[in-house]
């Protein structure tokens, strides 16, 4: 992948008076990609998001656009269109009218503007609404004919912010799929700011951890979920188990880990952190679907500890246990899938945990 | 009786309903007396007459001042609309130094008796060897008016969403081309409102006029030269109640817009006196 | 100027935008309202001797304006008649501003509207009406008589202090409404339930919940009603008689006929510094009242 980033941001620093928003930022988002900025309210996620939109300049530090530098270009004349978290649609005009609103200053004669304003409402399925006021759409109606205004426009970058965060949840989940397969079939390159983890994992190619005002990590959604940089990463991702454990150098660079919750297993060379110190190991983490709980005696797993079910919280299609572990003060969650002939564990039952090598996650 | 029960037990209603009354009672007169059919305005009432009315069209003085009072009207109202556009909006969107020292100052004229603020444009006329003309009554109405406007429009501003701007900027418009396009057509009941309120408030304006004005007056200057002549009375409240009407009229149209203008935004119309802060 | 620039440059973009903006507005001000004021301060340090005006540096009008008892009569008188206006106005609004504010459930905004559709009249014309209603001829003493109320028309109603009151406790009845009305709105309705559910009575809630947080209301409200009055004369010309006349009328006659522009600027400026002071009382009078009520 040696082609130019479609949007390269390199050593950005942003401050409002003296609170810093930004703390050098580093990052390159490839054309065509779905991109999400994603981390907790005040991170910075959003300021970044205006930055590369325009409507606000770093105090320090570049913006590079498609190869063009950014600097002091206005966010009328950048080749960005954002849709906002409010959505923005104008409360005077039609649908039409908003959606082609961006048209007007390009030359297009009324029909080419027409045809073009139809096309991205048939992509958003708003097919026919064309002559709606906007304060008789629904609150996903109007997320769509921001999403139109948007494509529409033709833009090589789609900025959007917390889009989908004012719609209930099964329309939410819905958009979701929806503005994927949109973001697919377009090819225009997505950049997404959300605070919903699950979110991010669902539609993204690759996601930008942000704690205040800088990058924790940038990497696929897999990777993200299953090798976290750190605790805090691991913790924001889904649900992680943090038991503490020693290691010690073992053969072919490989990791003997000792977990006192758990027991004791080798991790090998190609699973080990690039340059992670041995010695340096106080805590791993186990996702909750890497424990098993051994229901019959003839189930074997890799490795196998004890423990005792405390509490059980039942989901529908899973079943999320607190389990006791030896030598282990907090409460370990160990989920379970609810399969055909499946009892749910009571309260008080001992139990035999099954883990592995590969449920091990260490952080750098 | 019954009715001395029910008054004192509900005595707030009581006493709202006489203060009301006490409100309405000149404001009745005005009708009242602009068709009875006497020179003299007293009890009791001689009969009906429209001749009041009759009198006012053949006036030719009176039609001056109104005309003098819808030229200073409607300038004055165009006028601190502008200004009252560009204040409320550097308000409600931009911080600048001296932000509060300055926006106090332009509301200043709220507060001063009109007294002084007529006196001392004279002054400063006198001195600079100006002439009382009708500019100079519209230099002073709109010093006054500017306070209302910017009350109105500012309240128009700040339900104008910030987004709609960046929006429309995102979408390729220039800063001139979102205010024709998004901002003006949002603000503009608040606009119409502006405008008639201030016509409003300089059509019955009397204090600055007296003072300022020159061989042309206005009307209620005129009204002022015709209070000595008792035979004229009548007429006045012909005259009176003709305003009465018109000003109720505009108000109430001024209402309506900005019941529309907070709908279109999606906000509750029944909230909020309107231009009262 | 240069510098002007040189700092204007250096401010923020939002900053220079917002300065932009609200400066036809700000020059306007300064045009119309900061110079003709500075020029009062300086007239009133000047002489006018029939036509001529002497500008030479003088503290004769003031000394005029503090020691000759006409003018101290006026003044004082004035002042005396502000307060009063403004007691029995606010004292008369306040129970109607709670019939808004509490009675009223359904349309207030209606309510509002209806108050103040009788001062949509010229100001004129509502004092002159009130001139009509009150005189001895007028309508309230032929109306009185013609229902046998009374056998002679009553004399104590117009050309006095009493009309004086009257008229403009009608004038100033919105603006004073108003305030309260606002203040009154926004006090929590469960605070008062709260204050009954713990024992206290309508008249006790009323006076330890009610009143002390509906004070900045009153405050505004008693400030807006006695400031323009002193400067009002319209009024007192029309209904005050002799004994209603306020410095008001004297400062326009000295504008006028005495032809001593100077020292209607140092009458009015004196009023002013007057009016501001007593104002500054009641406003702090007011914060103090509010602190101890918290």
């Amino acid at each position: 992948m040696t082609q130019t980033p479609i949007i390269d941001i390199s050593d950005v620093h942003k401050s409002f008076g003296k609170i810093e928003a930004l703390k050098g930022v580093n990052l390159k988002i490839e054309e065509g990609e779905f991109f999400s900025l994603l981390g907790p309210s005040g991170c910075g996620k959003t300021t970044l998001l205006r930055m590369i939109a325009g409507f606000e300049e770093p105090t320090s530090g570049a913006v590079v656009i498609g190869g063009e530098p950014m600097m002091g270009i206005p966010a009328n004349k950048r080749p960005t269109n954002m849709v906002f978290q409010s959505y923005a649609i104008f409360p005077h005009l039609s649908v039409t009218d908003n959606v082609g609103y961006g048209l007007a200053k390009k030359k297009m004669s009324r029909a080419e503007i027409a045809e073009e304003v139809n096309t991205a409402l048939a992509m958003v399925d708003l097919d026919g609404y064309g002559d709606r006021s906007a304060h008789e759409l629904s609150g996903g109606q109007r997320q769509r004919v921001a999403l139109a205004r948007a494509l529409v426009m033709k833009p090589r970058v789609v900025l959007l912010d917390e889009p989908l965060s004012a719609l209930d949840k099964k329309l939410r989940e819905q958009m979701q799929i929806e503005l994927r397969e949109l973001q697919q079939s377009v090819g225009i390159t997505f950049i997404l700011v959300t605070h919903d983890q699950e979110e991010a994992l669902i539609m993204s190619d690759r996601i930008a951890v942000l704690f205040e005002g800088e990058i924790a990590q940038v990497a696929s959604p897999q990777t993200l979920y299953r090798h976290p940089v750190n605790e805090r990463v691991a913790s924001f991702i889904g649900v992680m188990n943090f038991l503490t454990a020693q290691a010690s150098e073992g053969a072919k660079g490989g990791l003997e880990l000792t977990i006192p919750a758990l027991g004791s297993v080798t991790i090998d060379h190609g699973a080990r952190p690039e340059g992670l110190a041995a010695a340096s190991i106080d805590r791993i983490g186990v996702r909750t679907e890497m424990l098993t709980i051994l229901f019959d005696e003839s189930d074997r797993a890799e490795c196998e500890s004890e423990g005792v079910v405390v509490g059980a919280s039942y989901y529908g299609d899973m079943t999320y246990y607190s389990v006791q572990l030896p030598e282990t003060e907090e409460l370990t969650t160990v989920s379970m899938r609810n399969t055909a002939g499946r009892l749910i564990v009571a309260s008080g039952t001992n139990v035999r945990i099954g883990w592995g090598a590969d449920s091990i996650v260490l952080f750098s | 009786m019954r009715l001395t029960r029910f008054l004192s037990k509900n005595w707030l209603l009581s006493y709202a309903s006489l203060y009301v009354a006490f409100l309405y009672a000149p404001v009745i007169l005005l009708p009242l007396f602009a068709f009875n059919d006497s020179t003299i305005i007293a009890f009791p009432i001689k009969g009906f007459t429209t001749k009041w009315f009759t009198v006012l069209f053949e006036s030719t003085a009176l039609h001056q001042a109104v005309k003098n009072s819808m030229i200073v009207g409607v300038v004055t109202a165009v006028l601190s609309t502008i200004l009252g556009t560009c204040a409320a909006r550097a308000m409600v969107r931009f911080g600048f130094p001296l932000k509060r020292g300055i926006v106090s100052f332009i509301m200043l004229p709220l507060v001063l008796p009109e007294i002084i603020v007529a006196v001392a444009l004279l002054v400063l006329l006198m001195q600079l060897g100006f002439s009382l003309s009708i500019w100079t009554v519209i230099g002073g109405h709109v010093l006054i008016c500017v306070p209302f406007s910017v009350a109105i429009l500012s309240s128009a501003f700040q339900g104008l969403d910030r987004n709609l701007e960046e929006a429309s900027l995102d979408l390729g418009e220039t800063g001139f081309g979102t205010f024709r396009r998004v901002i003006f057509p949002l603000i503009l009941p608040g606009v119409i409102s502006s405008l008639l309120i201030t016509f409003t408030i300089s059509l019955d304006e009397f204090s600055i006029a007296f003072f300022l004005t020159g061989t042309e007056v206005t009307l209620p200057v005129y009204i002022w030269s015709q209070l000595r002549f008792p035979a004229k009375l009548p007429s006045v409240m012909a005259l009176g109640t003709i305003l009465l009407v018109l000003s109720v009229l505009l108000l109430v149209l001024g209402e309506w817009f900005r019941r529309r203008s907070a709908k279109q935004q999606g906000l509750d119309p029944a909230s909020g006196g309107g231009f009262m802060r | 100027m240069s510098k002007v620039r040189g700092v204007f440059l250096l401010l923020g973009r939002e900053e220079r935008q917002g300065l932009t903006l609200i400066s036809p507005p700000l020059l306007y001000a300064l045009i119309m309202l900061a110079a003709p004021l500075a020029m009062v301060v300086t007239f009133s340090f000047w002489s006018q001797n029939y036509l001529d005006l002497d500008t030479t540096i003088t503290l004769k009008n003031y000394k005029e304006a503090w020691e000759r008892p006409i003018y101290r009569v006026l003044i004082l008188r004035s002042l005396n008649i502000s307060i009063m206006v403004t007691l029995v106005t606010v004292l008369l609004a306040f129970p109607m501003a709670y019939f808004l504010s509490f009675r009223v459930k359904k349309n207030k905004a209606l309510w509002l509207f209806l108050i103040t559709i009788p001062f949509w009249t010229s100001y004129l014309l509502r004092v002159f009406l009130w001139k009509v209603i009150l005189g001895y001829n007028g309508v309230l003493n032929s109306a009185l008589m013609w229902l046998g109320i009374i056998d002679e028309p009553m004399t104590f109603i117009l050309y006095n202090l009493n009309a004086v009151v009257i008229t403009l406790a009608h004038a100033w009845a919105p603006f004073a409404i108003l305030p309260i009305f606002v203040s009154l709105e926004r006090i929590d309705r469960s605070l008062l339930e709260a204050a009954e559910d713990l024992g206290d009575g309508p008249f006790r809630r009323f006076f330890r919940v009610t009143l002390p947080l509906a004070m900045p209301g009153v405050i505004a409200s008693t400030l807006i009603v006695m400031i323009p009055t002193v400067g009002d004369f319209i009024t007192p010309k029309l209904v005050g008689g002799t004994d209603g006349l306020m410095i008001s009328n004297m400062i326009q006659i000295q504008f006028g006929k005495a032809n001593n522009a100077p020292l209607g600027a140092a009458l009015a400026i004196t009023s002013m510094i007057i009016v501001g002071s007593v104002s500054l009382v009641i406003f702090m009078a007011g914060r103090w009242f509010r602190g101890r009520a918290q």
